[in-house]
Parts: structure tokens; C-alpha cells; sequence
């Protein structure tokens, strides 16, 4: 009665690496990744594109894999969370959210560290806005967004080589007893 | 598994002055360089030779008898490899002991669209889906239960024919402590209110998976992402009727948990029983919508509340009831309903008070912890109450709660036995960042500021079923290389207990964090860890920890001792090194130290537990609320409101909580944040709620949002910036006097949203959610001189049963119900009138005396 599903074989270009892969036509990106490549980094929270965990870049844009036929992508360049490092140095970014518990669970990390990238590679100086703005695809429940902002913001200036130091507020909080601060008015810029 | 050493940015921006190397220090967390590569194994990432994947079928109606179970059509989908029904596992099982009523497959009856009634398994994913849907099931419909309502007003049909307080019914409880109406007579203000907060759920973004493989005939391993391995153990020992040594259970790091990964799951026993059957591993991952049945998320409870107040703002007694829609399955709901009447008492004083509570079973998935456990619906009702109760006696909100502030170590009239408070300290802190005492009340219309507090357990006084074995045992082991392995029950769900351990550890051996082995939630390795749940881990595991370090730490000094001739009291255990403090350069290398004793000793291992000091409460009902410290969070948050429109946007939040003290700082200010966020996800928008379809699509009960789509969250776009403070107030009783941060700091929240409304537009919202329809609505009444408010307009009448009475420490009591109670209830026993409690215990009686 059922009929064996169709088969595709193509080569796909992932992490810089081309490998060739055959998979029942009708998976997703999410379902080749994670099966067939063995890349399991890529996560996936509804497989319906609501929550955004399974974000690759292809060709640089962030795309949910869920929601992507593998079929479509011969000749496109796919990037997961594995290939982010450069041989064993972590990219800033990586640096960034580890050294500040901006990945809690780490469920929804790959999907965002790949988000923040694509939004740096085209805008090396987001404002905190525009980090929202971009990565607001994806949902984290860990984080209420706090550190990841920190991170983002980070990892931002150290991809611009400028020397970068969490703030004392964000390693230890803000010191009890500090009077009222500005961050009444103009908390959000932009 | 753990990096060097790192601080973050490499060296920590200077502050506070520590007699410790990692303790209270920033540290990259030892799982954040696998998380951030996404080597992190979740349990889906797991695979193994042969593995097969399996579906479940579920029930697609509400309430009803399974007439039959037909997968003849099934069986030829290709790749099917077999079926289960719920005849194979006729024995039940449930978290709490005293509601073991879920079937890991629904034998007879179901109680919710979304309960398992068979399971098929298949080569791959597609045909186990595909098969799936061509299982036959006949049903013969029962009436629904949607509410609290209906449950108490529809006794039949029942949903569970178990519990004792009969009907639809599941728990219900009385206590008083001390004379509240006494209390209220005394008082210059009484004030009642009626509040609502809906169910909402835990949405972790990793969707339950378990892979279970058969390791013999008799013999399996189950990996699963679960809170609480020790407890699915149990579960799988019981339903699958196999001894608890021949079942393994591995935690896999948890893609978020948040309660919802607390319960042994249906799904993990199924696939269990399926691996034994067919012979070779079996993965089951749920998909989002299953995720939504298997729910144990926030209760959605109604609450009415009244309290006495003198002219000067101090609380005479509190009376307070809440009715809990419990869903389909007891899951926790017997501790959550207490839950909800616990820990009123150990943010001020309250000399007199009473709880009534009650649950009731309804055709939907089961509610059960989600965190802050059964207490933040109560406290957005207290912390509200207290806002109103503040404007009627003109004193300012802040300053009513700093003069009621309980006493640190004291035990409050429900005999709880609180440890050290930072509370004040929470309030001064959020009090002066967000300039409150030049600002509240004069932000002009559309804009305000809401204070509340809050505060939650270190971990649940007692197990969650009934032993005198400590709550968490940790097990070192050392060797001549130097490294250290550490071997814990505990589970990382991502709040960062593995660093926890690592930290503790490293610090009193004198290691760095990159010579800590850890090997965690493996019931088969470790040591019986009770699971993340109740902020028990810090504390529990923490101190296990410390006295396994300490023993390993004195194992060495004396080796160490004998070969230098240094009085083990004046060796150091530092940098990586054991030395004399009077004189550094005398020392060896923590190897070496390793090396001598190995040689002295043999091969070296320690061992530590946990068991919390016994409460002193001895009423029924005492079992829940007890911890060995609690901790304690305030809130400030400002809010701008269109009044033309009911929208509203929190604009910042300051938030304090009171951490004892961090183990790791960085790590602390993770958690206060994903607290806060939590408790605005809850405060504005996030809800579980359901819906009958028309009559003619079946007149089922249903969800109204199984998917992320609908089941609004805050994004990035949502999220307020949040400036945290953390208080350290050293708690003896803690690892290093740390307390908990997992679920505490989402207790204000919700409350210091509707308080905020209140002062940016002069209307209260007593219930959560607050939509803007609620704000508009209230804006109207306002304008048309009726109370400017909205909220639930009634409480149900509840039938609570018997008050069980407890003298207060304050009246002499010793724990104990009084005498008088215990003749009531003895009488009663033989009576044929009274309560349905009352015959219900006399039956008992008198099945008692048949069997004898």
C-alpha cells in the first residue's frame, strides 16, 4: 500500500565540506542534518517553524531547517553550529555566550549563535535594538534574552577587535545601594 | 569535559573580596564549551546500531471506555516491527505514592485527548507515523469535566475512582494555625479579595525523547531527558515489573526542564517495554503537540484571600482558599495543592492562619510543577492583596512588607522552620535602583511602578516518598594522576548543577575545574541524586559534595602529613598544591599528594550525603512547605499603559534575590533573569487553556493552543531590560551558605505587573495573564463609578472537609494537631453521619476491622 518514499542524491555543501547524501526526498534540511550527516547540533523544538531552534545558514542567510526541503539546497552552502569553530579556537561568539551563560540548557544556542552570526557578518555594529529585532526568530527560555544580548553585544566588539571585558553588572549584578540609574528613559534604543 | 579555569574576558572585573579561588568567582560553566558546539548529546541526538523508532496513538477524545484497538490495517504499513497495548502493563504508576493512576498505555478507559492507548514501532520515523494513524481505537464517549466547577458539581462519572475525598475530587485540606477569626476581630482593617491565575506550561524548546536499548532478556538502559531519574527508575521497576538493579536510567542533559521533565512519562516506559519486546533499541521523540499533553505545567487556580491589618500595617491573620483545576492525573497535585497554601507565612509575619485548598480531576492533560511549584498563584494573590491593603491604610507599599518582615530563624505558625532572610535587604535594593520613593505615584497617567516579593523552598524538606536515605549522595574518586571523578545522581537541565558540583570540589581540594571528572544522572554509576526539582540541588547535592571534598581533602592531609611531618591542620589545599601555611614552599603537588596517599591508603574514594534536618511540623499535611532555608527575591517593575487601548509594555524590572551565597555569580544573574522573564511570560500572556468543539465535531474538550504559534511567549521583543541584584546573606545550612536562584525570582513578578497597572492606571487586575481587554474593562467600570477592577467575581463552594487545628508555636503547640481534632476525627470513624471525609475514613475503619 505505501509506497517506498522517493529517493534524492545530491551533493551538499556543508561546513565548507561537500558530501554526497541520499534521503527519502520529501525530509527537511532539520531531518538530513541530524539523520543523514550526523550533525546532530542542529536542534529542533516543533518542526514546524514556530520556534526557530533549528536555524541554519544557508548561503549566509539564517533559514529553518524544518522548513527547508534538503532537495533544495544542491549548490548552496549550509552552516551549522559545527562549523562556527576555527579548528579548535572558538569563534567570538561561542566565547562570548560559554563564558557568560548565555547558553543555559544550550538547546536553542546553535540556532542563535547562527542567527547573531548572519546579523554580524552584515552588520558589524548592531545597535541593542537591531540584535533584538534579528534574533527574535528564535525563542529561549532559559535566558529571558538577558545574557544572549550581552554576548551578542560581546562578541560584537571582539569580531571588531576591539579589546572587550564583561561589564562588572553583567559578571556580579548591579552592586546593591546604586541610586536610581538612567535606564529609565531610552533603555531601548533605536 | 570541563575548560581551564576561565573567567570570563579572562580575568574577573574586580568585586567582591573572597577567602575562596572559585566560589563566588565568575566561571565559564563546565558544559558551556560543548554547549556552544553543539556537542551537547540531548536525548534525541543519541543513536545506536539497530535502533527503531516508535510512535504512540492517542486518545483523540476527552473522556471515554476504549471499546477496541483494531491494527490489523496498521500491521501492513512496511517496516512496522510491532505493536503494545495497554493489557501488557497492567500496573500503574505516578510520582507521588498516593496517586500512582496513570497507565504507561491506557487500558480501559481515557481521560484526555492526548493519552496513550497503543504504541507501534518501525524501521523508521515515517512508518511509525504512518502507522499510527491507521490504528483503529472505538470509543465509547463519558461526559467531560472542563473545570473546577463541573468537577465538583458532576461527582459521576468519575475520572479516578481512587481518591478519597470521593467525586471528582482529588484532595482537598484544611488547617488553622492559631485563631483567624480571633485575628480578625483584633484588626482595624479586614480585606477581602478574589484573584485568578491561569494554567499555563513549561514550553522548553527540546521536545521530550527517551531511547531505551535492551541490555538482556531482562535487562534495559533508558536514556531520557528527565528531571528526575531516580524517580523514573522507580516507575520503570514497578510498571515493567523487572527488580529496580536491572533497569538503567541515564539523564541526558535536559534541553530546558522548568517542572516539565519532573514526572516519569508514559512514553519512557513504553519504549522500555517495546526495546524488551522487539530486542533492539527503541527511540521515541514527542512532538511539540504531544509535548502540550504531556503538560504538568502551572495550575490554573482561583483564589480568595482575606487578611486582618492593624492602623499600622501589622498582619493579625490571613485566611486564605484556593481551588485547583488538576487535569486529568495526579501527577504532583497532591503537594502542589498544599504547595499553594505553604509559603505564605515566610515572607512576614502572620501569627494566625488558615488554608483550605482543593484539586479537582478535569478531562485535560494533568498540571504538576511547573517552577515555583503550587506557590505562584498564591503569592500574585498576597502580593496584590497587599498593594490594596497599603493604599487603604496610606502606607506605602514598600514600607507595609519592611514592617511585617519575618524574624530569620523562626519557626512560623505552620511550625515551617525559616533560616536566614535577606529580604529587607531585596527590598532597600529594588527600592533604591528604581528610585521608587521619588517616584511611585507620580509617574503621571499610563505609567506606573508595582513592588512584590516573594520567596521559595532550598529543596523540598522530604523525599517524595517516604525514607529515611539521605536526598543526595556524592561519591569521589581520585587517582595517582591527579584528576578527580565525581560521581552524583543529579541532572543538568541547564541551570548549571554540573558546575555547581565541579565548583565545590575543585574549591576545597585545591583543583582547578579542568581536573574534575563528572559523571551525573546514571542510576546505574552514581548516587542517588533526587532530581532537579524544588531548588533542591544547590543545597542537597552541594552539600554532599562538601562532605565527600572534606573527607578526600583529610584522606590526603594525612598522608601528606606523615611524609613532610606537617600537623595535617596546617597543610593548604591551594593552587593546585598541598603545602604548610607556615611555610608555602613545603608542600607537594595535589598529584603527589595523591600518589602518597594511594600508597598509604589504596585506591582512594569518598563518599558524602544529604539529608534535610526533620521539620518540626507534625500535622497532616506538614510534609509539604518544609525546607531546610528558603530564599527570598523583590521586585520593582514599571510598566506604560494605553489607556485607550489596554496595551501595555513593562519597561524595566529591577529585581533583587537573596542567594545566601553564589557559587557562581555569572551563573546566579542567569537564573534571576530567566525567572524574570518566566514570570512575565505567565503575567501577560502565556496560557494553557481549552475549549469544547461544536457538537457536531464531536463536542470534544480540547486544546486551544498545542503549538508555539499560539501559545504566545515572549521574544526579544517582549523582554524589558531587568537590572539584578544579588543579595548575600551566608545561610549555614547551604554549601558555603549558598541558597537557591532556579525558581525564586519569578515569584514577584506577576504581582509587580498587576501592581504597576495599578499606579499607571488606577485599575486593578486581579488575575493573570493581564490582557489589555482586562485594563479596558476596567477602565470602563472606573468611568462609570463601579469598582475599577477585574477579576473573578466568586470562589466556588468548596466542601473542604474537617479543619485539621495546629496550635502556633506562639500558642505552645508542639507540632501537632490539637487533641480535640484527633477525638473529632477518631469519632468520626465510627459514625455513618459527618463529612464524606468522615464516612470515608469510617469505611476505612471498618475494612480495617474485617481484615483483622
Amino acid at each position: 500500500m505505501a509506497r517506498a518514499p522517493d529517493t534524492t542524491a545530491l551533493t551538499l555543501r556543508i561546513n565548507g565540506e561537500e558530501r554526497r547524501v541520499a534521503f527519502p526526498t520529501h525530509h527537511t534540511l532539520l531531518e538530513v542534518l541530524r539523520e543523514e550527516c550526523g550533525l546532530t547540533g542542529t536542534k529542533h523544538g516543533c518542526e514546524l517553524g514556530e520556534c526557530g531552534t533549528c536555524t541554519v545558514l544557508v548561503d549566509g542567510k539564517p533559514v529553518l531547517s524544518c522548513l527547508a526541503l534538503a532537495a533544495e539546497m544542491e549548490g548552496k552552502s549550509v552552516e551549522t553550529v559545527e562549523g562556527m569553530q576555527q579548528a579548535n579556537e572558538l569563534d567570538p561568539l561561542q566565547t562570548t555566550f560559554a563564558d557568560l551563560g548565555a547558553a543555559q540548557c544550550g538547546y536553542c544556542t546553535p540556532a542563535i549563535l547562527l542567527t547573531a552570526r548572519a546579523l554580524l557578518d552584515r552588520n558589524p555594529t548592531p545597535t541593542e535594538r537591531e540584535t533584538r529585532a534579528a534574533l527574535a526568530g528564535v525563542l529561549c527560555r532559559c535566558t529571558g534574552y538577558v545574557k544572549i544580548l550581552q554576548a551578542v553585544e560581546g562578541a560584537a566588539a571582539l569580531r571588531r577587535g576591539e579589546e572587550w571585558r564583561p561589564p562588572a553588572d553583567v559578571l556580579y549584578g548591579e552592586p546593591p545601594g546604586t541610586p536610581a540609574g538612567p535606564a529609565i528613559e531610552g533603555d531601548r534604543d533605536g | 569535559m570541563a575548560e581551564p579555569v576561565r573567567s570570563p574576558g579572562d580575568a574577573p572585573a574586580e568585586r567582591p573580596e573572597r577567602d575562596t579561588r572559585i566560589v563566588g568567582k565568575p566561571f565559564r560553566r563546565v558544559d558551556g564549551r560543548a554547549k556552544v558546539t553543539g556537542v551537547t548529546r540531548f536525548a534525541d541526538d543519541l543513536s545506536f546500531p539497530r535502533m527503531c523508532h516508535m510512535r504512540l496513538v492517542r486518545s483523540t477524545v476527552p473522556h471515554a471506555r476504549i471499546v477496541s484497538i483494531d491494527t490489523s490495517e496498521a500491521a501492513r504499513v512496511p517496516g512496522v516491527l510491532g505493536f503494545l497495548t495497554g493489557a501488557s502493563m497492567p500496573n500503574t504508576f505516578g510520582i507521588l505514592p498516593v496517586s500512582e493512576d496513570e497507565h504507561a498505555l491506557c487500558p480501559d478507559k481515557v481521560r484526555m485527548v492526548g493519552d496513550p492507548v497503543a504504541a507501534v514501532a518501525a524501521v523508521t520515523e515515517d512508518a511509525a507515523y504512518e502507522a499510527a494513524l491507521k490504528v483503529r481505537v472505538d470509543y465509547e464517549p463519558l461526559a467531560t469535566i472542563a473545570s473546577v466547577e463541573e468537577a465538583l458539581a458532576t461527582p459521576e462519572p468519575r475520572i479516578h475512582g481512587y481518591s478519597k475525598a470521593g467525586g471528582n475530587v482529588h484532595k482537598r485540606a484544611s488547617l488553622e494555625f492559631g485563631d483567624v477569626e480571633g485575628a480578625f476581630t483584633e484588626a482595624d482593617l479586614v480585606l477581602e479579595d478574589l484573584c485568578y491565575y491561569e494554567g499555563n506550561t513549561h514550553l522548553a524548546m527540546e521536545q521530550h525523547a527517551a531511547v531505551a536499548i535492551p541490555e538482556d532478556v531482562d535487562r534495559v538502559t533508558v536514556y531520557s531527558s528527565t528531571q528526575t531519574p531516580h524517580y523514573v527508575h522507580r516507575a520503570l521497576s514497578k510498571v515493567l515489573d523487572l527488580p529496580a538493579s536491572r533497569i538503567r536510567v541515564i539523564a541526558c542533559p535536559n534541553g530546558g526542564g522548568f517542572g516539565g521533565k519532573s514526572d516519569p512519562f508514559n512514553h519512557e516506559i513504553v519504549a522500555a517495554k517495546m526495546a524488551l519486546q522487539l530486542g533492539r533499541p527503541v527511540k521515541i521523540v514527542l512532538s511539540r503537540e504531544e509535548v502540550f499533553y504531556c503538560h504538568r505545567g502551572r495550575h490554573p487556580v482561583q483564589m480568595w484571600i482575606k487578611t486582618g491589618f492593624k492602623k499600622d500595617g501589622t498582619i493579625t491573620g490571613q485566611h486564605f482558599k484556593s481551588a485547583l483545576d488538576g487535569g486529568a492525573y495526579g501527577s504532583y497535585g497532591v503537594a502542589s495543592t498544599y504547595y499553594t497554601g505553604a509559603l505564605q507565612t515566610v515572607t512576614y509575619k502572620l501569627p494566625h492562619y488558615k488554608f483550605e485548598g482543593v484539586r479537582t480531576y478535569t478531562n485535560k492533560p494533568p498540571c504538576g510543577p511547573k517552577r515555583g511549584h503550587g506557590t505562584p498563584q498564591p503569592r500574585f494573590a498576597w502580593e496584590v492583596h497587599l498593594d490594596k491593603a497599603a493604599h487603604r491604610l496610606g502606607i506605602d507599599p514598600a514600607e507595609l512588607r519592611l514592617r511585617n518582615l519575618e524574624d530569620p530563624e523562626t519557626v512560623t505558625a505552620n511550625w515551617l522552620t525559616v533560616g536566614s532572610i535577606g529580604l529587607g535587604r531585596c527590598i532597600e535594593a529594588v527600592v533604591e535602583g528604581s528610585g521608587w520613593r521619588e517616584r511611585y505615584g507620580r509617574l503621571g497617567e499610563g505609567r506606573g511602578l508595582g513592588l512584590a516579593c516573594g520567596a521559595y523552598l532550598c529543596g523540598a524538606g522530604l523525599p517524595i516518598y517516604w525514607n529515611h536515605m539521605p536526598q543526595s549522595g556524592v561519591q569521589l574518586q581520585l587517582d595517582r594522576s591527579g584528576r578527580v571523578a565525581v560521581f552524583c545522581g543529579e541532572t543538568e537541565i541547564g541551570q548549571g548543577s554540573d558546575s555547581v558540583l565541579a565548583a565545590i570540589v575543585a574549591e576545597i581540594l585545591g583543583v582547578e575545574l579542568h581536573d574534575i571528572r563528572l559523571c551525573v544522572g546514571d542510576t546505574d554509576l552514581t548516587p542517588v541524586d533526587l532530581g532537579s526539582y524544588s531548588s533542591r540541588v544547590t543545597l542537597m547535592m552541594g552539600n554532599a559534595a562538601v562532605e565527600a571534598a572534606e573527607r578526600a581533602r583529610d584522606l590526603l592531609a594525612s598522608a601528606v602529613s606523615a611524609q613532610l611531618e606537617v600537623p595535617a591542620d596546617r597543610l593548604v589545599f591551594a593552587e593546585r598544591r598541598v603545602f604548610d601555611a607556615e611555610d608555602p614552599g613545603r608542600g607537594l603537588d595535589f598529584a603527589d599528594a595523591c600518589v602518597a596517599a594511594e600508597a598509604r591508603f589504596g585506591t582512594l574514594g569518598t563518599v558524602g550525603s544529604y539529608t534535610p534536618p526533620r521539620s518540626p511540623g507534625r500535622y497532616n499535611g506538614a510534609g509539604v512547605g518544609p525546607s531546610p532555608t528558603y530564599s527570598y527575591s523583590a521586585c520593582v517593575l514599571e510598566v506604560e499603559v494605553d489607556p485607550a487601548t489596554g496595551l501595555y509594555r513593562p519597561i524595566h524590572v529591577w529585581i533583587a534575590h537573596d542567594i545566601g551565597r553564589s557559587i557562581n555569580p555569572v551563573l546566579v544573574l542567569g537564573q534571576i533573569e530567566g525567572s524574570v522573564y518566566m514570570g512575565l511570560g505567565e503575567a501577560m500572556m502565556e496560557e494553557q487553556v481549552f475549549r469544547r468543539l461544536p457538537k457536531r465535531l464531536s463536542g470534544a474538550l480540547v486544546h486551544k493552543a498545542p503549538s508555539m504559534l499560539e501559545y504566545k511567549s515572549p521574544t526579544f521583543l517582549e523582554m524589558p531590560p531587568v537590572t539584578s541584584y544579588i543579595i548575600e546573606d551566608p545561610d549555614a545550612r547551604g554549601p558555603f551558605g549558598a541558597k537557591e536562584v532556579g525558581q525564586g525570582p519569578l515569584l514577584p513578578v506577576p504581582p509587580a505587573l498587576a501592581n504597576a497597572v495599578f499606579d499607571a492606571v488606577g485599575v486593578r487586575i486581579d488575575q493573570v495573564p493581564v490582557q489589555p481587554h482586562m485594563i479596558l474593562k476596567a477602565l470602563e467600570a472606573k468611568r462609570q463609578g463601579a469598582e475599577p477592577r477585574y477579576g473573578p467575581a466568586s470562589f466556588p463552594a468548596v466542601d473542604f472537609g474537617e479543619t485539621i487545628r495546629v496550635p502556633t508555636p506562639a500558642q505552645g503547640g508542639d507540632g501537632h494537631a490539637t487533641k480535640e481534632f484527633e477525638r473529632r476525627l477518631h469519632r468520626s470513624k465510627r459514625a455513618t453521619s459527618g463529612t464524606m471525609a468522615e464516612r470515608e475514613e469510617a469505611l476505612e475503619g471498618k475494612k480495617d476491622l474485617t481484615t483483622k
